[in-house]
């Protein structure tokens, strides 16, 4: 049985994870559609949005708290619950907080963002995790670290599902790509208004349609690392894996899709690849600057064939550079064509 | 809540939202005198950065702290990779550096628009307006606005409304034009808010004739936005002192304001600790410290000395009796233990205490300056950025080029001819005040400045592209024992960045961001942070009686200082020592120093 469309969405955003609040702020970057577009009811097919994201709110403190305790009283529309930021571990300490959002009217002390996710988890239409941080864990997770914290699907299990039957869905990115976070968005909207089948995640809960390919296989700097011509400094538009870049092995589609109106990007524009959309990241990638061990391998068996292409391209660019012959001003027609014999027009 | 001794309401507004991450102010408020008579400021989010960073790859601290912040990360970036040259002992190419002040630049030009006009501005749309003083959205109804004919809006009511949330066309348009500004960043730094393109010794962005023209076409663009846009906050704000006599009070505090340097000119720079003095006189927006109206310093070496990092209020344990890491700077200059260098951030977690005298409060700890004249540790603010950086620009004198010169008491922007029209002079002059309005204020001018700066370092990028001077990048080595520091000017004011390498490994790193300044709580001697203390001294013109309250005046005034809290909460301190208990006296008097 197919459920009912819903007509009407609140999304509750919670940037009160151990985060930076990056990705509220890359998400109103966004052209494809824009965050207004949305709002204003401007894309069809979608329900009506009404945003509760503290970075853009109207109303401040306790009058912008009422609408989570609305949700919390179940008094609310359907909803998505956007988790920003990584959850900590609150269970490591005797007393305090890591991460609150809000006042207890009980206690005067804040309200943990665990018991937050833990109210309204549950209840929501579906969970988005937005960035590295929130999906994986993220940077603040980072060996050493002294809160403990860890990605949405370690708080809640991979195995959650939502009130619509919908697991986490994963956009990680540090920050999120714009387009592609409002992607996501949109496409739940659509799901709920139900012109769109379920969402398809991959094992991580990422959506197919964005993290399928690599940043390599989408990388315009891949042809100079077929031909082995890579650089060994910074400035340079030649293949930068060997001064650092993992895009051979990361999934994400900044190259391809640039970081914003098409500008942009990492390796595409000379920037290492440092796997920030990753569940390994950052530990898995350091030191950022570093070689990847993976590529001492693949550059060195890349280095015959490539450089024997590369010789024999640049042989036959030579021969494309140069113009066929018969394009010249002198009186004799060269191109090979012949006029027709006067009978053989009639 | 009401305490029934003193006639004082508790109000709280937790969390303040339209600002960046985590923070709660916490008043008393004296509704019979309509003013704040207690204010403190509160972070309940902790993240880390020096805990975790220790150990790590020094190559790798741009890229982790930029993470500390979601809009101005870029700064962070920017602040570690010149503590990185200097550990470094590396000079970028010239055409580097351009490359790095024109990124810097589109950030102010994005993250000051966005803040201004999408939620600052969302302070004086006509909603809410109309919900805390209608008499005041009457007059603005009633009002000619007095440049209509530069930005279009015949009365202050209709530049209200174009700042109502989504519906409005001012809001709308600066959503668009952050778009734009957030693409010339990513010309320049790859990606926003985390760039790619940016490391130790340069910048990976490949530098063609196409990159530059990219870059001042849509320059051109914000050009003639900003030909709109800062008469007509001119007009909003004028308006307000007109509609509500007395309001210049609202926010305001004492002259405190510091900047520590922007846009590198990398004639002068060579990033050596040694010659410091020098170079950072030679920025584009002149480092210091004003002190009641005087500029106390413009050396980037005094400025460093006098940093302290003080607990109080703070959930951290101390480190007076940690290891020092630095005991000499390489000049041999002391370097007190309570500097950035010598901290060591131990958390501890803790139970919120709002009430007592010594109670611990916030994730924040209190960066103070040591003011040498009068042996206080002055509690520094940076009035969002923008205010400090023009006001001591301005007092400097020193900078002159191209479209921009400091006269002594003020500072003189020329945009030049555009799409839209002629070219335009603005002239921001040091104003009578440090309150909230000015704050507002300066944040539209510094836009218009970051523009033409910016217009300066396209020509001198382009002059190396035509030259064939088009390395952008030089090799270093990591050093077993170095330190570094940054001095920078983040959209929201002064940062630094200071650190220890060794053997080879990051041995200490402190990021110290404005609002690590602006949003602290009481510090060791009991003085107050800047956010509390220009909350304690403000009156309130709200109409709207205890009942229906929303604080729109104290809004106003923390959001003046662009709140930026993961900037402000990156690591943490300790039970501090209760030297003195201060309460604030009104109006500034002697909230800057020290016991």
């Amino acid at each position: 049985m197919l459920p009912a469309p819903i007509k009407e969405v609140d999304v509750f955003w919670i940037t009160a994870g151990l985060g930076c609040d990056g990705d509220s702020i890359a998400m109103t970057a966004a052209s494809n559609p824009s965050i207004e577009d949305v709002l204003l009811g401007a894309i069809p097919g979608l329900p009506k949005v009404n945003l509760y994201n503290p970075v853009l709110a109207r109303e401040s403190g306790d009058e912008f708290m009422a609408h989570f305790h609305r949700a919390h009283a179940g008094a609310s529309h359907p909803f998505l619950l956007v988790i920003e930021g990584s959850v900590p571990n609150e269970k490591i300490k005797s007393e305090g907080f890591w991460a609150g959002f809000g006042t207890d009217p009980a206690t005067g002390q804040p309200i943990t963002t665990c018991e937050w996710i833990d109210r309204l988890a549950p209840k929501a239409w579906a969970v988005v995790a937005a960035g590295t941080c929130a999906t994986y864990g993220g940077i603040h997770a980072m060996a050493g670290n002294p809160t403990g914290c860890m990605g949405l699907a370690d708080y809640l299990g991979l195995d959650f599902r939502s009130s619509a039957g919908i697991p986490i869905v994963n956009v990680p990115g540090c920050p999120v790509q714009p387009d592609s976070f409002m992607d996501v968005l949109v496409y739940l909207l659509r799901q709920a208004a139900g012109n769109a089948p379920m969402i398809p995640l991959d094992a991580a809960l990422r959506p197919r349609w964005l993290f399928g390919a690599t940043v390599h296989e989408g990388c315009d700097r891949g042809g100079y690392y077929e031909q082995a011509d890579f650089a060994d400094d910074y400035g340079s538009a030649k293949c930068i894996v060997k001064v650092g870049c993992w895009g051979p092995v990361v999934r994400c589609n900044v190259p391809k899709r640039g970081w914003i109106g098409g500008i942009g990007g990492c390796p595409n524009v000379g920037g290492v690849c440092i796997g920030c959309t990753m569940p390994g990241f950052p530990d898995k990638f350091e030191p950022f600057l570093d070689e990847p061990p993976g590529a001492y391998m693949s550059t060195a068996a890349v280095t015959t064939y490539g450089t024997t292409v590369r010789a024999l391209r640049q042989f036959t660019t030579g021969s494309m550079d140069r113009e066929p012959e018969w394009r010249h001003p002198r009186s004799l027609l060269t191109t090979g064509y012949r006029p027709p014999a006067k009978d053989e027009t009639k | 809540m009401s305490d029934t001794k003193s006639g004082l309401v508790e109000m709280s507004w937790d969390p303040i939202t339209r600002i960046i991450g985590s923070l709660g102010i916490h008043t008393k408020i004296d509704f019979a005198n309509r003013q704040v008579a207690e204010c403190r400021s509160t972070s309940s989010i902790f993240r880390g950065y020096s805990v975790f960073m220790k150990g790590k790859d020094p190559r790798d601290a741009h890229f982790i702290t930029s993470r500390i912040c979601g809009i101005c990360g870029d700064n962070h970036a920017t602040c570690s990779i010149y503590a990185q040259n200097m550990a470094y002992r590396c000079k970028p190419p010239h055409l580097a550096e351009w490359i790095i002040n024109l990124a810097e630049a589109a950030e102010y030009m994005f993250d000051h628009n966005l803040f201004q006009d999408n939620l600052v501005g969302v302070d004086f749309c006509e909603q809410m307006v109309k919900e805390t003083n209608p008499a005041v959205l009457a007059r603005a109804e009633a009002t000619a606005a007095p440049h209509a004919s530069l930005h279009g809006y015949r009365t202050i009511a209709d530049i209200m409304r174009s700042l109502n949330p989504f519906t409005g066309a001012l809001y709308r348009e600066a959503l668009v034009m952050s778009r734009l500004t957030r693409e010339m960043y990513s010309l320049m730094g790859g990606r926003h808010v985390h760039p790619s393109t940016l490391y130790p010794g340069g910048v990976g962005t490949v530098p063609t004739v196409q990159l530059f023209n990219e870059y001042l076409s849509r320059l051109m663009k914000y050009v003639d936005f900003m030909k709109r846009v800062v008469p007509l906050h001119d007009d909003l704000f004028d308006f307000f002192y007109e509609a509500l006599p007395g309001y210049e009070a609202v926010g305001r505090r004492r002259v405190l304001l510091a900047c520590w340097g922007s846009f590198q000119n990398p004639d002068a720079c060579d990033f050596r600790y040694e010659t410091m003095s020098a170079w950072g006189r030679e920025m584009y927006i002149t480092p210091g410290v004003v002190v009641d109206g005087e500029l106390v310093t413009t050396d980037l070496v005094e400025i460093n000395l006098g940093l302290r990092i003080f607990l109080g209020s703070s959930f951290y344990d101390d480190w007076e009796h940690a290891e020092t890491f630095v005991a000499k700077d390489p000049l041999g200059n002391p370097i007190d233990q309570r500097h950035p260098w010598n901290q060591t951030t131990v958390p501890r977690p803790q139970k919120r205490d709002l009430t007592s005298p010594d109670g611990k409060y916030t994730w924040v700890m209190s960066p103070r300056w040591y003011h040498r004249a009068s042996g206080a540790n002055l509690a520094l603010d940076s009035g969002g950025g923008a205010l400090a950086r023009l006001w001591v620009t301005a007092l400097a004198g020193v900078v002159d080029f191209q479209h921009i010169r400091a006269t002594g008491r003020s500072v003189k922007i020329e945009l030049p001819r555009s799409a839209s029209g002629p070219a335009m002079e603005l002239e921001w002059k040091i104003p009578a005040w440090s309150n909230t309005l000015e704050r507002n204020r300066a944040r539209s001018y510094f836009q218009a400045y970051a523009a033409a700066a910016a217009l300066h370092f396209v020509e001198q990028g382009l002059r190396e592209v035509h030259a064939g001077r088009t390395s952008t990048w030089t090799k270093f080595e990591v050093p077993d024992e170095a330190i570094g520091c940054g001095f920078h000017e983040a959209v929201r004011g002064m940062l630094s960045h200071h650190f220890v390498i060794r053997e080879g490994k990051i041995a200490n790193y402190h990021p110290y961001p404005p609002t690590c300044w602006n949003a602290s709580p009481r510090d060791s001697f009991g003085v107050p942070g800047p956010y509390e203390d220009a909350v304690q001294n403000t009156p309130l013109f709200e109409e709207n009686g205890p009942d229906r309250f929303k604080g729109i005046d104290i809004m106003r005034t923390v959001r003046s200082f662009d709140p930026c809290l993961p900037c402000g909460v990156h690591m943490y301190f300790g039970p501090g020592k209760e030297l003195l208990v201060r309460h604030s006296p009104t109006f500034g008097a002697g909230l800057g120093g020290g016991g």
